[in-house]
């Protein structure tokens, strides 16, 4: 097939997401500015940029060659991700926008008065931002060879250094539209070839295949340990996704803690609409394009439908169009992480020797050379399991920490660290094995590949545990936090000097960048 | 001796003022009052978080058990499509939406009281 108009459509779609985000910058001089423009959009807007974040290349290619190959089990990884918001917009959503915390690590040291806890929570960031970054690489890589057959490093670096370049020029963060536009850019790439192909589908009087009655494939729960296997894809991504940073980072652009659950009951609604679709390219995969999985192409079914069930020009639109879609998937995504992921990095490690403008540049090209390492060495995991290894560590670190941190005023700062620290290292460790290729017999090996259910668990014991055990450390100001974290904006108290918003620096290449600068000397004085 | 006029004014409108100030001021101050009053605001909202949790937990998370308890769901059919798919490829995401748009009404409906309390004029 000829693979030019994919080419430009592909092409076309990165141009255009770096012009407006140069573009933007110009528009938002400051942070203020940045802040003030989030502010004026609506929730819908609002909630398509977090919608064209959120869905990454696991979520385009990934859930339809799981689908591809296995079947019913795997419609749990888009249930998740949607769950996970419901989750995320009943326990933590309004509270975490009125923290002010800007990051993770920045809810850390407001919550717990502690250096050591904000400096562990970067060091999960980090973690987690990387593992979600390897896979919007490896999507990259795939989408590239099934358009043109390059080889997958090809793929990948391209989406890195675009991405990255896009960081670099400040833009992609500030400009809520970009992202919102990439929403409903993915949502029609997916949908309108969905479209064609049922109707195609149709009028062929429904063939079905062999590959589609397999009763292990449309039968859930027919695996070995499935049971388990599901509820801990259903532990980790229920309760991964409040533990984002890209995810976390969007919160602060909602104008109150009211607004913040309009915009996440939107979010629902945006995902809802869109993770119909990709199981539905699986089951089609199914009946025309099972011949991937013995190749181990499953993940490029999505945009290898188009040329099995049409011919000519069509397909060929069609695929361009699938492809663009994944392409946007890829650079909102990645560009999204790299911020969250750089900012921490240069304001918690490398500021101290870079300056801040330096040193976010630096962090940048730090997060992106070792994400897309980790993306070409590990090119044969399917990318929607990389992405459930983030989720499994956010999971059994950042989960406990929010909703401990917003619900339990007993937490302490040394329960919270260790907790953090069990529970990242647990999970951390199963999830090297996994891309190590270690694996286990029996048990073991299903413990090792999905922790999540066992990882949570333990961290969240581990943070009620110590936290009793150091019960007269409790942070000075606990009462005041609870205040803050709970109380509707518009009732006049006092809900002490934390305030992230008021040490950033107008440096508008920087938005993100110098965003978690916050002065925690100040709290007495009511900044 | 004549006694100079004074300014007769009512008692009752220092009253009435009296309870706004006081509520915000206990929970600045972090009186046992205040303190009363800021944790039935968050167990309200704990409350209700956790119950639809509690409903996402039974209608949702249940479904595996409910495959395995009764595996005679996991073929049944209705218009062609098996109801494992069904259930999980479409008929989940309307009750997410349905179970956060129900959750954004009683959060601020809850804030709404404690403000009546807290703030009133």
């Amino acid at each position: 097939m000829n693979p030019t108009t994919s080419l430009v459509a592909v092409a076309l779609v990165s141009v255009a997401t770096m012009t407006i985000g140069a573009l933007g910058l110009r528009f938002s001089r400051t942070t203020s500015d940045f802040y003030v423009a989030s502010r004026a959009v609506g929730p819908l807007l609002n909630a398509s940029a977090i919608g064209g974040e959120y869905l990454s290349a696991a979520s385009f290619l990934g859930v339809a060659g799981l689908v591809l190959v296995g079947g019913a089990d795997m419609l749990w990884y888009p249930v998740g991700w949607t769950a996970g918001y419901l989750v995320l917009l009943v326990l933590v959503a309004a509270p975490l926008r009125r923290s002010g915390a800007y990051t993770l690590p920045d809810f850390a040291q407001f919550r717990l008065e502690s250096l050591t806890a904000r400096r562990i929570s970067s060091v999960f960031v980090v973690v987690i931002g990387v593992l979600y970054l390897m896979p919007q690489f490896q999507g990259a890589g795939i989408t590239l060879r099934a358009l043109t057959g390059a080889p997958t490093w090809m793929g990948a670096s391209v989406v890195a250094v675009i991405s990255l370049l896009n960081v670099l020029s400040g833009g992609m963060r500030s400009i809520t539209f970009v992202q919102a536009f990439q929403y409903w850019l993915k949502l029609t790439a997916l949908l309108l070839p969905v479209s064609v192909f049922l109707v195609v589908w149709r009028h062929d009087s429904l063939p079905t295949s062999a590959a589609m009655s397999a009763s292990d494939w449309v039968r859930p729960l027919t695996g070995e340990h499935s049971l388990y296997v599901t509820y801990s894809l259903i532990l980790a991504t229920f309760l991964g996704t409040m533990g984002l940073p890209h995810v976390v980072v969007r919160f602060y652009t909602n104008r109150d803690g009211r607004a913040a659950r309009r915009t996440t009951v939107a979010v629902l609604g945006l995902l809802s609409l869109f993770y119909v679709l990709p199981p539905i390219y699986g089951v089609l995969g199914r009946i025309y394009a099972v011949d991937l999985i013995g190749k181990h192409r499953s993940d490029s079914v999505v945009l290898e439908l188009p040329s099995r069930i049409l011919t000519g020009p069509l397909a060929e639109v069609l695929t361009a169009l699938l492809g663009a879609g994944a392409f946007a998937a890829f650079l909102s995504t990645s560009s999204g992480l790299t911020v969250s992921v750089a900012g921490v990095v240069s304001q918690d490690v490398l500021s101290r020797y870079v300056d801040g403008v330096r040193s976010f540049r630096l962090a940048s090209v730090l997060a992106t050379t070792v994400s897309l390492g980790l993306a070409v060495a590990a090119a044969g995991l399917a990318v929607a399991n990389a992405v459930e290894l983030a989720f499994a560590v956010a999971a059994s670190t950042f989960c406990p920490l929010l909703l401990l941190g917003i619900w339990w005023r007993r937490l302490t700062a040394a329960g919270a660290v260790a907790g953090l620290t069990l529970g990242g290292a647990l999970s951390g460790g199963a999830v090297t094995a996994t891309l190590l290729g270690i694996t286990a017999p029996g048990w073991l090996g299903i413990l090792l590949a999905q922790p999540a259910a066992w990882t949570v668990p333990v961290s969240f014991a581990t943070m009620i545990g110590v936290s009793l055990s150091t019960r007269s450390r409790l942070p000075l100001n606990v009462a005041r936090i609870m205040v803050r974290l709970h109380t509707p904006e518009h009732i006049d108290v006092d809900r002490g000097g934390f305030d992230p918003e008021a040490s950033r620096l107008p440096a508008p290449a920087l938005l993100a960048a110098n965003s978690a600068e916050v002065r925690y000397d100040d709290r007495s004085s009511g900044a | 001796m004549a006694v100079p006029r004074v300014t007769v004014s009512s008692p009752r409108t220092v009253a009435t003022r009296w309870p706004k100030r006081a509520v915000t001021q206990e929970i600045d101050d972090e009186t046992g009052v205040g303190d009363a009053f800021m944790r039935s605001l968050i167990r309200s909202q704990l409350r209700l978080g956790l119950s639809v949790i509690v409903v996402l937990a039974t209608l949702v998370v249940g479904l595996p058990i409910m495959f395995t308890v009764a595996p005679g769901l996991t073929t049944a059919e209705v218009l062609g499509i098996p109801i494992p798919w069904l259930l999980l490829g479409f008929a989940v995401y309307p009750l997410l939406v349905a179970l956060g748009w129900f959750y954004v009404r009683q959060a601020e409906r809850n804030e709404r009281d404690f403000s009546d309390l807290v703030d009133r004029r």
